[in-house]
């Protein structure tokens, strides 16, 4: 099976599910130019290359440029959802999110709702999230808590390429909004990924590492640390079930508490901030759900509770590494009551 | 090989292993034995297989002990003749260099020897191994693919071709099925072997695919040679009904995983990759109407509709049925209906008896290939 990086994944589901639907549209800044255009269109596809090529093959009724203004971007493609278009929208950086979040907060999240389910709102909005590129505190935040915490939107947060393909699939397949958030630093991430369309459901976890031991939950790139971590700790005899959720919103619990209740230790690695993120969030799942099963405190690993930092030797310290997901093992493994 | 010794090395069993775990060892140190005696088991991301002394002698020397998780080609034993010193060993296993699997028997099952072929206007996928003689062709069961032959076709292939190929629905075969019936399936597995240039061959087919072979020896008996069936389909009325269509409808993990329990005996051994795997095909667009169609047309409510019993009786070509005596897919009783055929049950296997206990059921095939 072919191997192909996340950025590849994630153009090769767009252009397969515009070549099956013809309502499906892509919308954002830059979203246009790259390979396939010349003169003024040939800009970048997308800031890091995403959607490169797809105005050459599906033309500028269907990749929308847009000026610089978030709400209009989301308010277009909202609308545009309610009234038959399945629009892909493009939120840049997720960090933008403030300057549009009441079109996702209180109409895109509630049109189902409020209108008695008589609307759909197929509508998709990819956005970068992730720290490790230098681009400071207002380009490098992990947001998806936020966006998880809001009824009626649905959080896909891929790790690798392969599910990065088959849940992008699903979310423009999907009747309701979803919220997409690629990691910048998993774009040149190689898996097998197969030519042919797949769906990956929402709320089903991928079990990325058998072990008994200890509970790793980790999300987007932090699942290959949490791997490395794994490796190492498979060489002292620590053996770490990794679970990736994929999806934050819905949320595979079933997996996470049938893991918890047999290995009876947790950590959840998270690069977001710890206050109400997922991390704390997954915790107070498993401490209600499964407290007995419970033999050490549940741990978390995550950024600290600070922006991201500009100079790049904080910034390194300030994003969890496999270093310090194998410490947190060691430590949730060694505890006795 | 020096002094007469021999390698006994991780075998790669399939497109996708690259490692495999001793399980145990079946025999002792020091121990004489003879080719094709049982040697010590090895678990794959699949499921866990017997692995046989390819020549016989005295086995000299276990390198890999019990619990090693090694890459295939690395050395796991040295079997040679008693006399040969320790010290003779001792430099030979020092000596010894991993041999790149592809340069090995049975080696040819990798990625790249996979090919398409154009059968009844379906791109359907192959993978041959092997030349020479009357080939052997392959035929997998309902949502399998040619993967499941893994264990079979390595050990068939020595000094014989043999092809096992994805059927129209599966694998990486297209995933239009059309009707996916009887005549649609049986002319997909003649375009194949005319696409491959075979005009006679011994046809192997499980469930599905047993009835799927069975029907191309019914229409075009001159082009089969011998025809083994596991497990088949088409024998009988009864089909578990609930097996099939949750295959169908499954999605989940836990879903798949619990299904995948009842093709086998020891549902203990299903591992997370076999899982995974069926998931990855199961998402592919095409494959849930793929697979619903063939059950509408072959196991529609619950039962089979498809029986060639009767026609398969009248058949002049040597007929062997295998099959699992814990079967809960379809009733090893099914196998009674061929007065005929030399019929074998397997004590402790389930619907994949060529999985479950791949060494005899591959001795049976080759037996029966060597009788006819």
């Amino acid at each position: 099976m072919p191997l192909k990086s996340t950025r590849q994944a994630i153009n090769e589901a767009l252009a397969q599910e515009m070549r099956r639907d013809p309502r499906v549209i892509v919308i954002g800044e830059d979203v246009s130019g790259g390979a396939g255009t010349d003169g003024q269109r040939d800009a970048y596809g997308g800031v890091l290359g995403v959607t490169k090529g797809l105005i050459g093959e599906f033309g500028d009724r269907r990749i929308i440029d847009t000026p610089i203004t978030e709400s209009a971007i989301i308010g277009a493609a909202a609308g545009a959802a309610v009234t038959g278009l399945r629009p892909v929208a493009e939120l840049m950086f997720c960090d933008f999110l403030g300057v549009c979040f009441d079109q996702l907060l209180n109409q895109v999240a509630k049109f189902r709702y409020m209108f008695g389910g008589k609307v759909k709102t197929p509508l998709v909005v990819r956005t970068m999230i992730g720290a490790g590129r230098g681009a400071a505190a207002q380009h490098s935040q992990s947001l998806y808590q936020l966006f998880t915490a809001v009824p009626g939107l649905k959080v896909v947060v891929p790790s690798n390429a392969y599910d990065a393909k088959g849940l992008l699939i699903q979310a423009i397949r999907d009747d309701d909004p979803v919220i997409f958030c690629e990691h910048k630093l998993i774009y040149d991430l190689k898996s097998e990924v197969p030519d042919e369309a797949y769906r990956i459901a929402f709320g089903e976890a991928n079990i990325v590492r058998d072990g008994d031991d200890v509970t790793v939950i980790a999300l987007a790139r932090m699942v290959q640390f949490a791997e490395a971590a794994a490796t190492t700790l498979a060489s002292e005899g620590i053996e770490c079930e990794i679970i990736d959720p994929r999806t934050t919103s819905p949320l595979d619990v079933d997996t996470i508490i049938e893991s918890v209740e047999r290995t009876g230790r947790l950590v959840i690695v998270d690069e977001s901030t710890p206050r109400c993120g997922v991390a704390a969030d997954i915790s107070a799942i498993v401490v209600e759900q499964a407290f007995g099963a419970l033999k050490a405190p549940i741990r978390r690993v995550t950024a600290p509770h600070t922006p991201v930092p500009f100079s790049p030797n904080l910034e390194k310290l300030y994003i969890p590494d496999a270093g310090r997901i194998a410490d947190a093992v060691r430590q949730t493994h060694v505890f006795r009551r | 090989m020096t002094n007469g010794l021999t390698a006994i090395t991780m075998p790669q069993w399939g497109l996708t292993m690259t490692e495999g775990k001793v399980v145990g060892w079946l025999k002792k140190s020091e121990q004489p034995l003879a080719a094709g005696e049982e040697l010590l088991e090895i678990e794959t991301t699949k499921i866990t297989n017997v692995m046989e002394a390819p020549v016989g002698g005295t086995l000299k020397r276990i390198v890999a002990e019990a619990g090693a998780t090694l890459p295939v080609g690395a050395l796991l034993a040295v079997i040679g003749p008693a006399e040969v010193s320790q010290a003779d060993v001792e430099s030979f296993v020092r000596d010894y260099r991993v041999v790149e699997p592809q340069n090995e028997v049975g080696s040819t099952q990798t990625e790249a020897a996979t090919r398409d072929v154009e059968a009844d206007g379906r791109r359907l996928r192959v993978l041959e191994a092997g030349e020479g003689g009357i080939p052997v062709v392959l035929v997998h069961g309902f949502g399998a693919d040619l993967g499941s032959w893994m264990f079979i076709q390595p050990h068939l292939a020595r000094g014989r071709r043999t092809v096992a190929l994805d059927l129209p629905g599966h694998g990486g075969s297209t995933k239009e099925v059309g009707s996916g019936n009887r005549a649609a399936m049986t002319a997909a597995l003649a375009g194949a072997l005319e696409a491959l240039g075979i005009d006679r061959a011994h046809l192997v087919g499980h469930s599905l695919g047993g009835a799927i072979a069975a029907s191309l020896a019914i229409e075009r008996p001159a082009s089969v040679a011998t025809l083994t069936l596991i497990a088949s389909a088409g024998l009988g009325p009864d089909i578990n009904r609930s097996f099939i269509e949750g295959f169908v409808r499954a999605e989940r993990r836990k879903d798949v995983a619990d299904l995948l329990g009842l093709l086998i005996h020891d549902p203990g051994s299903v591992s997370r990759r076999m899982v995974e795997d069926v998931l990855r095909y199961k998402r592919l667009d095409g494959v849930p109407e793929a697979l619903a169609a063939i059950a509408e047309s072959w196991f529609s409510n619950g039962k089979q509709s498809v029986d060639l019993g009767a026609a398969i009786v009248d058949l002049e070509i040597p007929i062997q049925v295998i099959w699992g005596e814990h079967d809960r897919i379809i009733p090893s009783d099914h196998a009674k209906s061929l007065r005929s055929a030399s019929v074998r049950i397997l004590a402790e296997a389930g619907h994949m008896p060529h999985m479950e206990r791949a060494n005899e059921v591959s001795q049976l095939i080759e037996q029966a290939i060597s009788r006819a």
